[in-house]
């Protein structure tokens, strides 16, 4: 059941307290980085450039049953981990506290369709400022699914069922065009012409990227052309899904919560008022080390929202200690396993479809 | 992993063929017919993943060896990379060094002649007690380790032939790298003309701490052209500019060189200004931004914007993004809390000081958050 928080309960003391002690862990992390963190994202790093090189070539010879299902497993491995594990976090700015320029937030550019700067703009600044204030985090229903009640129901989001499940396969595309932010347009907030720019840049990338895959490496298979199509199609649409997935899962279970802007205290927001509001409108995913590596580390959703630049391999080791916390503060700590959170999700999208107010 | 480490053997041994060169026409085409294959990352990502020295973007050297030299100073002997475009005799070389999973970059001269392709090259680290980098790599750095390498730089360096027939090199402490540079350039170099004339004064507290004072003092036994004096200050006290009617008599019409400590520096700079001399003399200064004492009552400091033109004050407690823009500086933002890294500005130097932990920081180049760090001491960013 979806329900709207009011940080304005949590009486002032009890949230400081809530800052300090998250500042005191963040402070400790920061203290504690050193030469394990970084052999960790390099051996991330060496992994998927690996199974992303196995993939392709084994995809060479598709026309062999067995290399076309080793080669589409490997490349979706690849994928994934490129857009979870390493681009996510490395455009976070995780690991730019190793000072290396192959490594960071600045450089990096990743095989999803949205190009990295537009990426940063909508997610590091918009999401993770205003996690979950309805109107103001877009990335709450993305503009085009109804999550919340506050939201306005509108006859479209009947369908939203149909076209949320439509919209996982090709989540890249629907992340990109929403990066656009178009709909910012109409009202002032965002000019014709810088609508055009980032277009170009969509394109420009969106045709690298596309000539690559479907182009490109078919054209180099030769003979197995046509399966290397295929196993590129189903490694972009089995990331895409997962992606879609990982996300919403870290966002919209049922007991996760969205706030209305006078809720929030956006004016004057305290850092621990910030902290809970992150806590209350995120959701983890419980699950083994392999779960925790495919999906980024956002499946430790909460830490990330908690600490967004704090290195992603450090999550699994916060999260008991963040949980205690708020078990200390009675805040609520959404956690559960993949399919339990997945459920869940679904069940939000199916109820916010009526104009029903709960 | 056999097959990994054999294939690392095979590149290294690549790297050689040919003094590089082989690899270097190999990898440029295989870059451009692989790139549109690699996109959204470069060849050479995948390339430096096997071995490091195959990357050009990120240009690196390994060390092949550490050779002591006097007390707390050892020489690297460095292979170069693919992405090594060569130096010239005089000429600094930034490194940077991981510590810790932390790269810091420093700038050591380089002290050794200008290679041929895929050849070594050398830097000598004298070790700064207090530093951080320095006593690594001169007590801590083992052969294989892989240091990043900046294109050389630098504008103290020694012309080209024709050389001026009569050159003076004034050094103290570690300013005789870049010189010792220069000298075995020039001793090895065939000239087309007659041999210059050159004398190197150099000043250090005792024989023990004057760097390459047996091989300066062979070369000078070898070559007629070269006399070394050495001053030792702890025995014949400091070397001031005033000396030089005695130690170099025609030193007003060398073409001169000096590196050393700022004072000594600053001191040759006004003698020869005195003199009429100013346009022979060229100095080069190893530069270091003091770190501020740490305290509660931070002073703050005077903030250059570069690309903008700007200064203004800032207040230890405030965040150089508000700085700049009260300034009227085109400040990249964001978030404004530290989380989003929109406001990453690049520090030309100076230290800053974290908001959120009281934490100093900062080295040039590093991109800084400017919504959470405050100034501590002049600094400049690159805006």
């Amino acid at each position: 059941m979806s329900t709207t928080a009011v940080l304005s309960n949590a009486t002032g003391k009890p949230t400081e307290e809530l800052g300090e002690e998250l500042d005191r862990i963040r402070a400790e992390v920061v203290a504690a980085r050193g030469t394990d963190d970084a052999r960790y994202i390099r051996t991330v790093i060496a992994v998927q450039r690996g199974l992303d090189t196995g993939g392709r070539a084994a995809l060479a010879l598709s026309l062999f049953p067995p290399a076309w299902i080793a080669g589409t497993a490997m490349l979706t491995t690849a994928k994934i981990l490129e857009n979870m594990e390493l681009g996510h976090n490395i455009l976070h700015g995780q690991w730019d506290w190793m000072g290396d320029p192959a490594i960071h937030s600045t450089t990096w550019e990743w095989d999803f369709l949205t190009p990295a700067d537009a990426w940063k703009h909508t997610h590091n600044h918009l999401h993770h400022t205003y996690t979950n204030v309805v109107g103001l985090d877009r990335d709450l229903g993305y503009t085009i699914l109804r999550m919340s009640p506050e939201q306005r129901w509108h006859p479209v989001h009947l369908l939203q069922p149909l076209y949320n499940a439509l919209l996982a396969p090709v989540f890249e595309w629907g992340i990109a065009l929403y990066d656009l932010e178009a709909d910012a347009v109409p009202c002032g907030r965002k000019s014709v012409r810088a609508l055009l720019g980032d277009l170009a840049g969509l394109a420009r990338k969106a045709v690298r990227q596309a000539a690559k895959d479907y182009v490109l490496f078919p054209l180099l298979a030769g003979p197995s052309a046509l399966p290397c199509l295929l196993g590129n199609v189903t490694a972009n649409g089995l990331r895409n899904i997962w992606a879609h997935t990982v996300i919403f899962c870290g966002h919209f279970p049922g007991a996760v919560q969205t706030f209305s802007y006078e809720e929030a205290q956006l004016d004057g927001e305290t850092r621990g008022q910030w902290y809970l509001r992150q806590i209350q409108g995120s959701a983890n995913i419980e699950g083994g080390p392999l779960l925790h590596v495919l999906t980024g580390n956002l499946s430790h959703q909460i830490e990330h929202h908690v600490f967004p630049d704090l290195p992603s391999n450090r999550y699994a080791e916060l999260a008991p200690r963040v949980r205690e916390i708020c078990a200390r503060h009675g805040i609520t700590y959404v956690s559960g396993p993949l399919w339990r959170q997945y459920a869940s999700m679904w069940g939000r999208v199916l109820r916010h479809s009526v104009p029903h107010r709960y | 992993m056999p097959v990994l480490r054999a294939s690392i053997g095979l590149a290294a041994r690549l790297a050689e063929w040919g003094g590089g060169r082989v690899p270097m026409v190999a990898g440029r085409i295989t870059s451009a017919l692989a790139s549109p294959l690699a996109s959204p990352l470069a060849p050479d990502d995948y390339l430096g993943l096997i071995d490091p020295l195959l990357s050009a973007r990120h240009p690196a050297g390994r060390v092949v060896a550490v050779r002591p030299e006097c007390a707390g100073a050892a020489t690297l002997e460095i292979r170069p990379g693919r992405g090594w475009a060569g130096h010239r005799a005089g000429q600094y070389l930034p490194v940077g060094v991981e510590i810790d999973g932390v790269r810091h970059w420093r700038t050591y001269s380089i002290t050794s002649p200008p290679e041929a392709p895929g050849r070594t090259l050398t830097i000598t680290v004298k070790e700064d007690p207090g530093g951080r980098v320095s006593p690594h790599l001169v007590h801590r750095t083992r052969p294989g380790t892989v240091l990043r390498l900046s294109p050389a730089q630098g504008e103290f360096t020694l012309p080209e032939d024709p050389l001026p027939p009569r050159m003076l090199m004034v050094t103290a402490g570690s300013g005789i790298t870049p010189v010792a540079g220069m000298l075995r350039t020039l001793a090895g170099r065939r000239l087309s003309g007659p041999a210059p004339d050159v004398v190197l004064l150099h000043s250090a507290p005792g024989p023990d701490e004057f760097l390459f004072r047996a091989e300066l003092a062979g070369l000078a036994a070898r070559l007629p052209w070269l006399s070394v004096h050495a001053r030792y200050t702890r025995t014949a006290g400091r070397l001031v500019p005033e000396h030089m009617g005695v130690l170099c008599p025609d030193w007003y019409d060398r073409e001169t060189w000096a590196c050393g400590p700022d004072g000594l520096l600053d001191a040759l700079e006004r003698h020869w200004a005195a003199a009429g001399a100013g346009e022979r003399l060229r100095v080069e200064r190893f530069r270091l931004t003091p770190v501020p004492a740490q305290g509660s009552n931070m002073p703050g400091g005077r903030v250059r914007f570069e690309r903008s033109g700007v200064e203004a004050d800032s207040s230890a407690s405030v965040p150089l993004l508000e700085t700049g823009e009260t300034a009227g500086v085109a400040m990249p933002y964001g978030c404004r809390r530290g989380i989003c890294f929109g406001c990453l500005a690049p520090l030309v130097h100076g230290r800053v000081r974290d908001l959120r932990t009281g934490e100093l920081h900062g080295e040039p180049g590093e991109l800084i958050q400017t919504c959470v760090n405050g100034a501590a001491g002049p600094l400049a960013l690159a805006l």
